[in-house]
C-alpha cells in the first residue's frame, strides 16, 4: 500500500480574496476559515450537518462547511458572513434580520443569513421545494410555509424562527 | 479522524484503478455521509478518492424515454431539472424531502444510495454493531429501535436504509451503472440492496472499487400518476419513520399497472410486491388498499418499540392510493 502524503495545498477564493492554504486533509472547510483564515463569522454547532450554524455559499449555492473537507474546495468560491455585504453596506437580507429582529442570541444568524441569500436566489430560479404542490410549476411564490421549509436547515435555539420568517419574507419582497 | 491521503483522479479509469488498488480507499462523493463517518471513527479510511470533478453530473433523456442520472448530479440537481420534474415528478418530491437545502446541494446521487444506516448503535463505536463490526453483536435489538426494521430484518441487524431517493426509483424499477477495471454493468436496484442475512456489513451488490457512474430510470408507463410520501416526527430535515412512493395507472375503472415501495422499514427500499400482486386488475377502493397493504404487512416483524411503524406504513400506502386514484380514503 502506497504512503500517502496526508497534507495538501490548496487554493481558494474566500470573499473574493485569493487563499493559498497548506492543510492537512482532515481539516473541514469550517475550520480552514475559522482556524486558519480568522473567519469566524461561520459558526460550529453541531460539527454534524444537523443544525446550518456553518452555512456558507459555495460556488454560489449554500452548503455546511462542517462537512466539507477543505482540500476538497480546490478553486471554489467561497461567501461567508464576512463577504456578504459591500463597501459597508449591509446585504438587504442582513439588514432585513435587523430590522425585523431575525435573532436573539445570534449564534445562529450567520448561517441563517446565509441560507436567507441563497434561498431567495433559489425561488427566483423557480426551484420547487417539499411543500410546493407541484414540483413542475415554474414559478414559486415565497409564502410562510415556503419559508419555513426552505430554512428547515437552518435551527435555533432561541427560537427565534417567527422573525427570521418575516425578515427572509421582507427580503424577499425587497428584493423583487 | 484518523490521517489520510487525498487525491483527485484524471477520469473514471483512473478513479477505478486506484480504489481497486487499496481496499482502504474510498470514493468523496459530496462527503455529507462519508465525512461524518469519518469525524465518528466509524470509517477509517487511508485514501479519499475524490471523483466531484469527473465529469459524470449529466441528467438525460434517453432514447426510449428514460432518464439517465450521472452519478455526481447533485440531489438539488435532480430535484430541480425540467426533464425530472415533469416526467419523473416522484423523484424530485423524494429527494426535496430529505435532508436540507444545503445538504442536498453537497450530496450526490450515488453517494445517496450508498449511504449508510442512521443506526444509533452503528454510528457509536463503544457501542456492539455486528454492520460495523461482524460478530459483536446488536445493540438495538434489545435497545433504541423505534426507527429501525420492521420487514426482511435478520437476528444479526435490524437497521433501515434512510434514503428517500433510493425508495422513489425503487418504485420506478430503476437501474445502477457501474464501472470497474472490467468494464461497465448495469444491475437493478433490487439487486442492488444485499438481504441482511447474517452478513450485515454486505449491503450492496458492488466490489470494493467499482464506481457508480449512472441512474438510470426508466419511463413510468402511460398515463401513470405518482406520489411520495414521507411521514417524520417534525416537518421537515429529519429522515423519515415510514415512506411511500407508489405509481399507478387506473384505465377504464381498473387498476391496470400499480408499483410500490415503501421506506424507512427495512434494510433497504421495499417492493411491496405481495401489496402489488392483489391489486392488479382490481378496481381502486379504500377497502382494496387496506387489504393489500394488510398482506404485505403480514410479514412485518416488529421490535419491542417500532409495533407502530405497522398501522403508519399500512395509512399511508391507504391514503396516498386512494388520492393517486381518486377514490375517497
Ligand atoms: C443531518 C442530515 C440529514 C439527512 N436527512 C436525509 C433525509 O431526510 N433523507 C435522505 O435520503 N438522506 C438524508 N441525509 C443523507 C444524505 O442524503 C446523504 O448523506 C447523501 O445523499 C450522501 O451523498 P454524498 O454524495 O454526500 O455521499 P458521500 O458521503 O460522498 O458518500 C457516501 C458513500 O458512498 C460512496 N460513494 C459516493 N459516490 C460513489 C460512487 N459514485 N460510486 C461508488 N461509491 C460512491 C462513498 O465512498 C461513501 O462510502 C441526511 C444527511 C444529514 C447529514
Ligand atoms: S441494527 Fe444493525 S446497525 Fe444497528 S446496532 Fe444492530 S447490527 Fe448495528
Ligand atoms: S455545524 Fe455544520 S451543520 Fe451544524
Ligand atoms: S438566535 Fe440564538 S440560536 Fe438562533
Amino acid at each position: 500500500m502506497a504512503d500517502h502524503a496526508q497534507r495538501s495545498t490548496v487554493e481558494l477564493k474566500v470573499n473574493g480574496d485569493d487563499q493559498v492554504l497548506y492543510l492537512d486533509h482532515r481539516t473541514t472547510l469550517l475550520d480552514a476559515l475559522r482556524e486558519h483564515l480568522d473567519l469566524t463569522g461561520s459558526k460550529k454547532g453541531c460539527d454534524h450537518g444537523q443544525c446550518g450554524a456553518c452555512t456558507v455559499l459555495v460556488d454560489g449555492r449554500r452548503a455546511n462547511a462542517c462537512l466539507l473537507l477543505a482540500v476538497a474546495q480546490q478553486g471554489r468560491e467561497i461567501t461567508t458572513i464576512e463577504g456578504l455585504s459591500t463597501g459597508g453596506e449591509l446585504h438587504p437580507v442582513q439588514q432585513a434580520f435587523i430590522d425585523h429582529d431575525g435573532f436573539q442570541c445570534g449564534y445562529c444568524t450567520p448561517g441563517q443569513i446565509c441560507s436567507a441569500v441563497a434561498v431567495l436566489d433559489e425561488a427566483e430560479r423557480g426551484w420547487p421545494s417539499a411543500v410546493t404542490a407541484d414540483v413542475a410549476a415554474a414559478d414559486v411564490r415565497l409564502d410562510a410555509a415556503e419559508i419555513r421549509e426552505r430554512m428547515s436547515g437552518n435551527l435555533c435555539r432561541c427560537g427565534a424562527y417567527v422573525n427570521i420568517v418575516t425578515a427572509v419574507s421582507a427580503a424577499a419582497k425587497g428584493g423583487a | 479522524m484518523k490521517e489520510f491521503g487525498y487525491v483527485r483522479p484524471a477520469d473514471a479509469a483512473e478513479a477505478v484503478a486506484t480504489t481497486y488498488a487499496d481496499a482502504n480507499a474510498r470514493y468523496l462523493g459530496g462527503g455529507t455521509n462519508l465525512v461524518d463517518l469519518m469525524k465518528l471513527g466509524v470509517e477509517t479510511p487511508s485514501l479519499l478518492v475524490d471523483i466531484a470533478g469527473l465529469p459524470l453530473g449529466q441528467i438525460e433523456a434517453t432514447d426510449d424515454a428514460g432518464l439517465r442520472i450521472g452519478a455526481l448530479a447533485s440531489n438539488t440537481d435532480i430535484a430541480v431539472d425540467r426533464l425530472v420534474r415533469d416526467g419523473f415528478p416522484l423523484l424530485s418530491e423524494a429527494l426535496l424531502s430529505g435532508a436540507s437545502g444545503q445538504l442536498r446541494n453537497t450530496a450526490t446521487a450515488g453517494g445517496n444510495l450508498l449511504q449508510r444506516t442512521r443506526c444509533g448503535y452503528f454510528t457509536d463505536i463503544s457501542k456492539p454493531c455486528n454492520k460495523r463490526q461482524p460478530g459483536a453483536g446488536c445493540a438495538a435489538k434489545e435497545g433504541e429501535h423505534r426507527n429501525h426494521a420492521i420487514l426482511g430484518a435478520s437476528t444479526h441487524c435490524v437497521a433501515t436504509h434512510p434514503s428517500d431517493f433510493a425508495v422513489a426509483l425503487a418504485a420506478l424499477d430503476a437501474r445502477v451503472e457501474v464501472e470497474s477495471p472490467a468494464g461497465t454493468r448495469t444491475l437493478a436496484l433490487s439487486d442492488f440492496y444485499l438481504p441482511v442475512g447474517d452478513t450485515p456489513q454486505h449491503e450492496v451488490a458492488l466490489e470494493h472499487g467499482e464506481l457508480i457512474t449512472a441512474i438510470l430510470v426508466p419511463a413510468p408507463p402511460d398515463a401513470a400518476r405518482s406520489r411520495y410520501r414521507k411521514v417524520r416526527e417534525r416537518a421537515s430535515y429529519a429522515f423519515a419513520i415510514g415512506s411511500v412512493a407508489a405509481v399507478v395507472v387506473v384505465d377504464d375503472g381498473t387498476i391496470r399497472d400499480v408499483r410500490i415501495a415503501i421506506g424507512a422499514v427495512a434494510s433497504m427500499p421495499w417492493r411491496a410486491r405481495l401489496a402489488e400482486a392483489a391489486l392488479s386488475d382490481v378496481a381502486p377502493s379504500a377497502a382494496s388498499f387496506a387489504a393489500a397493504a394488510d398482506l404485505e404487512l403480514a410479514h412485518a416483524r416488529p421490535l419491542r418499540d417500532n409495533t407502530y411503524k405497522i398501522p403508519l406504513v399500512r395509512d399511508l400506502i391507504v391514503a396516498t392510493l386512494c388520492e393517486l386514484t381518486g377514490v375517497p380514503t
